[in-house]
């Protein structure tokens, strides 16, 4: 696939996430309005949508970065950072992303933003202690490519998008149980009963959220960025390298939670493992990738 | 009746084909200021190398002992760069400054208190980053050229490409001993 090839892709699949969503917010505020009997959730949920959608679309590179805390990497402390992110926008033609660290000795990366003209690369201080230039160069080669061909955007709204779906029912699940307590004397039969019913479905719907965003942020986009990564440094064993010292690496990085796990460069919660990890995991396995690096 | 279908016919192929002329010309003519581009931003690099030197002398001619030799070659070397007229001259006098360069840091190694300060540790950093950026602005170039190269030749931008008089552009080439250069990597001097 050329980079042309996936920016398209890249833009059809953002075009689908906004509308899943904004099916999603309507089928809650139907439920909202359900249970406290007055529709003007209804019109409320719908513009809200349309104005998180936006807001999403235009910020959602600086909201990751923000829940990331990641801050501006300083320009004469991480010169080299600095220096090898300016060499790759080079080799890849694409204007200088802002350049971010998120102060943790754990090793990983991600890139985020909503084009190559307002994008951010962040990588962590343990990058830079523990990768040696080549390592650290075949890394921000790998999220330059992110960047270059709008994986950025497609995963930055992903996230964003699930993080306020997620939000949102949990709230749903709140008002129910509060404003349920104080209404049992009434009708608590019947809230119960409808409280029952949304908290099922709630449970069904959140993983079936995180589903569609591991479909549309498959694990191919990390081979393709490893690949892609590859052919802007033409070197395919310092990302190799890179993904070695990762995989002897046990340590969870603490910012990053289910809702970001995608963005990164390597999973960077390593240590939840769930039983359906093989099935739906974020990251394709490390092993195959530092493969397929090698044999380049 | 019959007329008039082949009217229509005749009309809408000539719309198609005059969309397409556009569409074609258009990419063609943006690939080629991509081109253009990225030759330019090969300058900038080269340009940013030679604004390094005056630093680095400076920086090292502290260092008393310090071959002055090593440290004419370099100035004469940039001033060649920066007076060169054709593109072969200019490539001779980038092999010579890049040859230089690499003798500059190769000789720092015997002064221990030069390797230890701070604007040379941040010199060298600067000159190993600026030679990976110039190489990287090479290759960048090149795959710009390929891709033009490509369209120009492939069908059917290639009847437009023709009538507009394009023809294939050069790939950067490096000699020989320059290609040794590109892969300098003075951080392990």
């Amino acid at each position: 696939m050329t980079f042309y090839e996936e920016i398209s892709r890249n833009k059809r699949t953002t075009y689908f996430l906004f509308l899943f969503f904004f099916v999603l917010l309507f089928v809650l505020g139907y439920v909202f309005s359900f249970i406290s009997g007055d529709y003007i959730f209804m019109p409320i949920f719908g513009i809200f949508s349309i104005i998180y959608i936006v807001a999403s679309y235009y910020y959602s590179g600086g909201i990751v970065t923000a829940i990331s805390g990641a801050k501006l990497a300083d320009m004469r402390q991480f010169r080299e950072l600095h220096n090898v992110v300016e060499e790759m926008s080079i080799a890849a033609g694409i204007p200088k992303p802002a350049v971010y660290v998120i102060d943790d000795t754990a090793i990983n990366a991600f890139a985020t933003g909503r084009d190559p003209k307002h994008s951010v690369i962040c990588v962590t201080t343990g990058c830079m202690q523990r990768l040696n230039r080549d390592e650290l160069t075949g890394v921000v080669a790998h999220e330059m490519s992110h960047i270059k061909n709008y994986d950025i955007r497609v995963m930055a709204i992903a996230a964003v998008l699930v993080g306020i779906t997620v939000l949102l029912s949990d709230f749903l699940l709140r008002m129910f149980f509060w404003g349920g307590g104080r209404n049992r004397g009434r009708e608590g039969g019947k809230f119960m009963l409808v409280g029952i019913v949304v908290g099922v479905l709630l449970a069904i719907l959140t993983p079936i959220i995180a589903q569609i965003i591991q479909l549309s942020i498959s694990r191919q986009r990390e081979y393709l960025a490893d690949a892609s990564g590859a052919e802007i440094t033409r070197y395919p064993l310092g990302l190799a390298g890179a993904l070695e010292k990762i995989k002897n690496d046990k340590e969870i990085l603490e910012v990053a939670n289910k809702a970001t796990a995608h963005l990164y460069i390597a999973d960077p919660l390593r240590g939840q493992k769930l039983w359906f990890k093989g099935l739906f995991a974020t990251h394709p396995p490390i092993d195959d990738r530092i493969a397929k690096l090698k044999a380049m | 009746m019959a007329f008039e279908l082949i009217l229509g016919i005749i009309v809408l192929v000539a719309i198609v084909a005059i969309i397409a002329y556009i569409a074609i010309y258009n990419s063609l003519v943006g690939l080629k200021k991509k081109v253009e581009n990225a030759w330019a931003q090969i300058d900038v690099q080269l340009k940013r190398r030679a604004d390094l030197i005056p630093n680095l002398i400076e920086t090292v001619k502290g260092y008393a002992k310090f071959e002055r030799k090593v440290l004419t070659e370099v100035t004469e070397a940039r001033t060649a760069v920066m007076t060169a007229k054709s593109p072969k001259d200019s490539a001779k006098a980038e092999n010579m400054l890049a040859g230089a360069l690499k003798t500059i840091f190769a000789v720092a190694e015997a002064y221990p208190t030069l390797k230890a300060n701070e604007n040379f540790v941040s010199l060298q950093e600067e000159f190993a980053s600026t030679e990976n950026k110039i190489a990287y602005a090479r290759q960048f170039y090149n795959d710009m050229v390929m891709e033009f190269n490509t369209k120009i030749a492939q069908f059917p931008s290639n009847i437009i490409a023709g009538m507009m008089g394009y023809k294939d552009k050069e790939f950067f080439e490096a000699v020989e001993a320059e290609r040794k250069v590109v892969k300098a990597d003075f951080s392990d001097l």
